[in-house]
């Protein structure tokens, strides 16, 4: 990977609305190929930047370049080369399933005779061959979500951007839309993933950026973030919301780091079922337990003192 | 499923450049076309119902008691500012409710924004489209206005272009004010009740405006509708206007015309890059 084209160089970026700096000053890197995920609660500063990378939002400071060149400069150019699911799907309620794959796909300058049976293998690809000539308004939430991502493929642009791809889903439709991106990381379409979803994050990006509050916090693979901020397993013990403070202190004592939640406390170390037994030598006896590896939750965890959905 | 391709190769950003408006003409068209049979008998049964009333009943009252207005018969009088009201009504129609559409209900334009699709080529698209359906419409109003014999000559048709005038600049301004505007709800009830009325009422649509109180015939003068009217009956009936009037007339829709579409294309890209 290291070795890959840069498509994406963002230096010093800054947003700034009024008062309000939204992105302050990040720098980051993204390789044709990869698939690079931005992950930090709302208004972490990722729809932001996406929304700058995507060159319909005009940066306040600092340097970005897509594909070489300058966002507010050649928009229409680097446009030509990016797919964009957008957080809130814009469909165009007024037509079809198809009609609105065809539509795109002439946005795009296509012909007529390239869209065709592309729209073929994009309904196919989206599950929603049955639903070519049924009314977008009359689509599922994850119907509506399939077909957005499949509209932002009739181009088949060089930069996916997904903008919280499953935010509103149920567990199956949000499987299926994993599977469905994967396949396309397979053929070689570099994905740009905006999340709050750590398990999200954690099964489709290569690399990972975590943001909170307009600044990076750190950058890395998902299994490197987890090596380099937080232990192998993590204990979750209970003893009742009125003695988890209580007990806390002596718990701190028995391990690299504990982090007191309202309803649990969690115990970081390298072998969690160890640490359980002790604290049962030590007479410390919790309503619960649960050994568990650690997650992109407790990197989050450690590196901002929140949860990632507040 | 075929071999990809990359959008590198497929996608040539200097012809969406010169056509993208094209395609926002294509997506309002492929609209338009779902509402066909709604877009058809409006078209007709406006005309029709107006025509029955107005040209044929108070202008058999006009017609009987003084002759006709301006040395023509009522309705020949009439025509060419019932087609420029419609040609308004039509534009508004078609670029207003598109935008607050493509803005706010279904957000569409930033769809579109997503793509390599400018602001200015969706502005220009939406309008495009409109007076497609302006043509349209008018073209059926001057052929029921003919079937009432309110052409006395072939002149009369060329009441239809003027009405294209009238359309076109106003259209190219009000969808600006509708990307403009917040609160839309209200915003364009009070357009409908305070601007577009009497815009109608004070624009020397049923009679010349001269024979208004002078203090009431600016609304004439700021108004498309009035120099579209006077336009349209020199040129179908020979109505006297001076030179240098028929000059101001052209002038005034074309500086309306370049303006909203400037006004358009800024509040577009403004309201888009939000």
């Amino acid at each position: 990977m290291a070795n890959q084209e840069i498509l994406i160089e963002a230096k010093a970026l800054v947003k700034r609305y009024g008062d309000f700096t939204a992105v302050n000053g990040i720098d980051f890197q993204v390789r044709k190929g990869e698939s690079f995920g931005f992950l930090g609660p709302n208004g972490a500063g990722k729809s932001t930047t996406m929304r700058i990378i995507a060159a319909t939002l005009t940066r306040t400071s600092g340097d970005i370049s897509i594909l070489g060149k300058d966002p507010e400069k050649f928009g229409p150019e680097i446009k030509a080369h990016l797919g964009v699911v957008p957080q809130t799907d814009n469909l165009d309620n007024a037509l079809t399933v198809e009609e609105n794959l065809y539509i795109y796909g002439r946005y795009f300058g296509l012909s007529k005779r390239f869209i065709k049976p592309k729209i073929e293998e994009l309904l196919d690809f989206a599950q929603l061959v049955e639903k070519r000539d049924v009314k977008v308004e009359a689509l599922s939430g994850g119907m509506k979500r399939r077909l957005t991502i499949a509209r932002a493929l009739v181009s088949e642009p060089e930069i996916l951007m997904l903008d919280e791809p499953t935010t509103g889903l149920d567990p199956q439709a949000r499987h299926i839309l994993w599977d469905r991106l994967f396949r396309l990381k397979e053929q070689g379409v570099t994905l740009l993933i905006t999340t709050h979803y750590m398990d999200e994050a954690e099964q489709l990006c290569d690399r990972l950026m975590v943001m909170d509050k307009g600044s990076i916090m750190a950058e890395d693979s998902p299994a490197g973030l987890i090596k380099n901020y937080s232990t192998k397993e993590v204990l979750e013990v209970r003893f009742g919301s009125d003695r988890n403070a209580v007990i806390a202190p002596q718990l701190k004592e028995m391990c690299d780091r504990i982090e007191v939640l309202p309803d649990r406390i969690l115990m970081y170390a390298d072998d969690g079922e160890a640490l359980l037994h002790e604290l049962g030598q030590k007479g410390l006896h919790p309503l619960t337990s649960l050994v568990r590896r650690s997650s992109l939750e407790d990197v989050f965890l450690r590196l901002t003192g929140r949860t990632l959905i507040d | 499923m075929a071999p990809r391709i990359g959008s590198l190769l497929l996608v040539d950003t200097e012809r969406i450049k010169r056509r993208g408006a094209f395609a926002v003409v294509e997506v309002r068209v492929m609209t338009y076309m779902k509402y066909l049979p709604a877009l058809l008998s409006v078209a007709i049964a406006n005309p029709f119902l107006y025509l029955l009333a107005v040209g044929v009943g108070v202008g058999k009252l006009i017609n009987t008691h003084s002759g006709g207005v301006d040395g023509v018969k009522y309705l020949t009088f009439l025509a060419p500012a019932l087609l420029a009201t419609a040609a308004i009504q039509n534009a508004m129609d078609e670029v207003v409710f598109p935008t607050l559409e493509g803005f706010k209900w279904n957000k569409n334009f930033f769809a579109m924004n997503a793509t390599p699709i400018s602001a200015k080529q969706i502005v220009n698209g939406v309008l495009i489209a409109a007076m497609s359906r302006v043509l349209f419409s008018v073209t059926v109003y001057g052929a029921i206005v003919y079937l009432f014999g309110g052409f006395t000559t072939a002149r009369g048709w060329l009441s239809i272009p003027t009405s294209l005038a009238a359309g076109a600049s106003f259209g190219a301004f009000i969808m600006g004010i509708a990307a403009w505007a917040k609160n839309d709800d209200t915003f364009f009830m009070v357009v409908g009740r305070f601007v577009m009325m009497p815009l109608f009422l004070f624009s020397g649509t049923f009679y010349q405006l001269s024979t208004m109180p002078i203090y009431l015939r600016w609304i004439g003068w700021l108004s498309p509708l009035w120099h579209t009217t006077e336009l349209g009956r020199f040129l179908t009936y020979g109505h006297h206007i001076s030179a240098m009037m028929f000059v101001f007339h052209i002038g005034y829709l074309a500086l309306m015309f370049t303006a909203g579409i400037i006004f358009s294309h800024r509040q577009f890209a403004r309201r888009l890059a939000k």
